[in-house]
């Protein structure tokens, strides 16, 4: 279980501070598929960056599976929206899913086990020699996805990772992401500004308020699965719960007072 | 312009220019007859005589020595050493207002200085003196490219708990390799210039030697002859540099091609 306890992050001191989060408490449950979505410039990618323990909370803390995160947990890992700049541009799709076993204590033959069996799973073998750079922008995340799956985490982190491909793609990846949670079990945390997105995906949805960021609402969604991306999107149910999170994240747009943008870290 | 056109006229342009330079040599030389300035024929007559290959042992083969560790030097130290200053803030506040100096210091100021230092004449002063100059761009670049790392891929890494050593050796590395090439190309340049240097100051060997000797004994033939000689070294060595570039930093150009897609 993650639990994020009364998060607040400040930037800068003094005159030039800077509330990006003042208050954020939540909590995933192990297998959970939780998104977080807000208004832009809310912190999602400060609060993610906070969990990943790569950014340090000014105030409050966070949880997983009871112990403290104040470095990056060995349980977790990340995906980035940038695709193309998390991935290493000079060496192969393999040595690129390899790179995060290197360090951990396993056989040569359990690495390449893993890397083989997460890029199946994304369905890219056929591409293991390729460099990054030839691959599409959508198979360039599905590698990235295959990196983290293969670290073998037992929670995922994604921060808004579809948001630089086209609507096709998408649609395939959000799919992949539900097919290979099912299959490697994980919990997932998705941050994403797409309101149809995080309530196809979610178990729970997470509405955060503008910054100085607080939780607005956690809205359930108690759709069945598996989902499609047909027959689920033309659901009522999926219209209503979509409605009622893009209303409150409209309220909060709206609401937005003038020059509290936050500048991403 | 096709590309077969463009390639056609690209080497069309690099043998055709420096021909017509050649052929305007001849013409005005043979016109002029200045003991100055031999004809090209004189001189490429020399060039044969002295470098193919009679004095090639004598006198190219410790330069290209000298060129040869000074610039190898060059590199292990400064990417050695620009790796930790481009990792911290507080090694560059420390090191970079040195590194400034010194970098500006004409190479000819330190000659005598550095035969003081070194208690030398001898190969050891002429390669040190090369790669002092040398470290530079290389230091530089190193310096740059470490720091131009990409905030997310150091994410990345961080998040997936990647130790330092493999870090700076997987991925600091190789992301700063094409600035570093670039450099060790500016130190390449400059390691020819500063071997000519050296070699002017008490040597006896050398082909920087050679080309002072013949100047002061108005020889005016083998100096040109040598001339010519540091030139080509200078073009050729350029020249394997980016054939080596291209085969180990292929990538580089293959991901800047499809970034800019």
């Amino acid at each position: 279980m993650l639990e994020i306890r009364h998060l607040a992050k400040t930037y800068g001191s003094g005159d030039k501070v800077t509330h990006a989060i003042a208050d954020v408490s939540f909590t995933v449950e192990d297998g959970e598929f939780v998104c977080v979505v807000g208004p832009s410039g809310c912190g999602k990618t400060t609060l993610l960056k906070c969990v990943a323990g790569l950014l340090r909370p000014t105030r409050g803390e966070i949880l997983l599976r009871g112990k403290r995160v104040t470095e990056p947990p060995e349980e977790l890992a990340l995906v980035f929206q940038e695709y193309g700049r998390s991935l290493m541009p000079w060496t192969s799709v393999r040595n690129n899913v390899l790179l995060p076993l290197r360090h951990k204590k396993l056989s040569r033959l359990e690495r390449s086990r893993l890397v083989e069996d997460s890029l199946a799973s994304v369905d890219l073998t056929r591409f293991i020699d390729h460099y990054p750079w030839q691959l599409s922008g959508g198979m360039q995340q599905r590698v990235a996805i295959a990196r983290a799956l293969a670290y073998q985490p037992s929670i995922l982190l994604m921060d808004e990772p579809f948001a630089s491909v086209d609507a096709q793609t998408r649609g395939d990846l959000e799919d992949l992401v539900l097919q290979v949670r099912d299959e490697y079990g994980i919990t997932i945390l998705f941050v994403t500004h797409d309101i149809d997105e995080s309530v196809y995906l979610a178990d729970r949805v997470v509405v955060l308020t503008h910054a100085p960021t607080e939780v607005k609402e956690v809205v359930p969604v108690d759709i069945e699965r598996p989902r499609d991306q047909i027959a689920t999107k033309e659901l009522a149910e999926f219209a209503h719960l979509r409605g009622h999170v893009a209303r409150l994240v409209r309220r909060e747009q709206v609401a937005t007072p003038e020059g509290v943008e936050i500048p991403a870290p | 312009m096709t590309p077969r056109a463009y390639r056609v006229a690209k080497v069309g342009a690099e043998v055709t220019v420096p021909l017509a330079i050649l052929a305007g040599w001849q013409l005005w030389t043979a016109h002029a007859g200045s003991q100055y300035f031999p004809t090209l024929w004189t001189i490429l007559k020399e060039f044969r005589e002295m470098w193919l290959f009679s004095q090639f042992g004598e006198h190219v083969v410790p330069s290209l020595e000298r060129i040869g560790l000074g610039f190898g030097i060059a590199v292990v130290v400064g990417i050695a050493l620009g790796i930790p200053i481009g990792l911290s803030r507080w090694a560059r506040l420390w090191t970079m207002p040195h590194i400034e100096f010194w970098r500006a210091v004409p190479p000819p100021a330190l000659l005598p200085i550095s035969i003081i230092l070194l208690h030398s004449i001898e190969n050891r002063q002429k390669v040190a003196f090369i790669s002092f100059f040398c470290v530079f761009p290389v230091l530089l670049n190193t310096i740059d490219g470490v720091r131009g790392a990409d905030p997310t891929l150091v994410d990345t890494a961080r998040s997936f708990r990647i130790p330092r050593r493999e870090r700076i050796w997987r991925l600091v590395l190789p992301a700063a390799a094409p600035q570093i090439a670039a450099g060790m190309r500016n130190s390449l340049s400059l390691a020819v210039i500063t071997m000519v240097l050296a070699e002017w100051w008490s040597s006896t060997r050398g082909v920087g030697y050679v080309l002072l000797i013949s100047k002061n004994t108005f020889q005016m033939a083998p100096m040109w002859a040598a001339i010519v000689l540091i030139g080509l070294l200078g073009y050729l060595l350029n020249v394997l540099f980016l054939l080596a570039e291209r085969r180990l930093l292929a990538w580089h150009r293959g991901w800047r091609a499809a970034e800019g897609a």
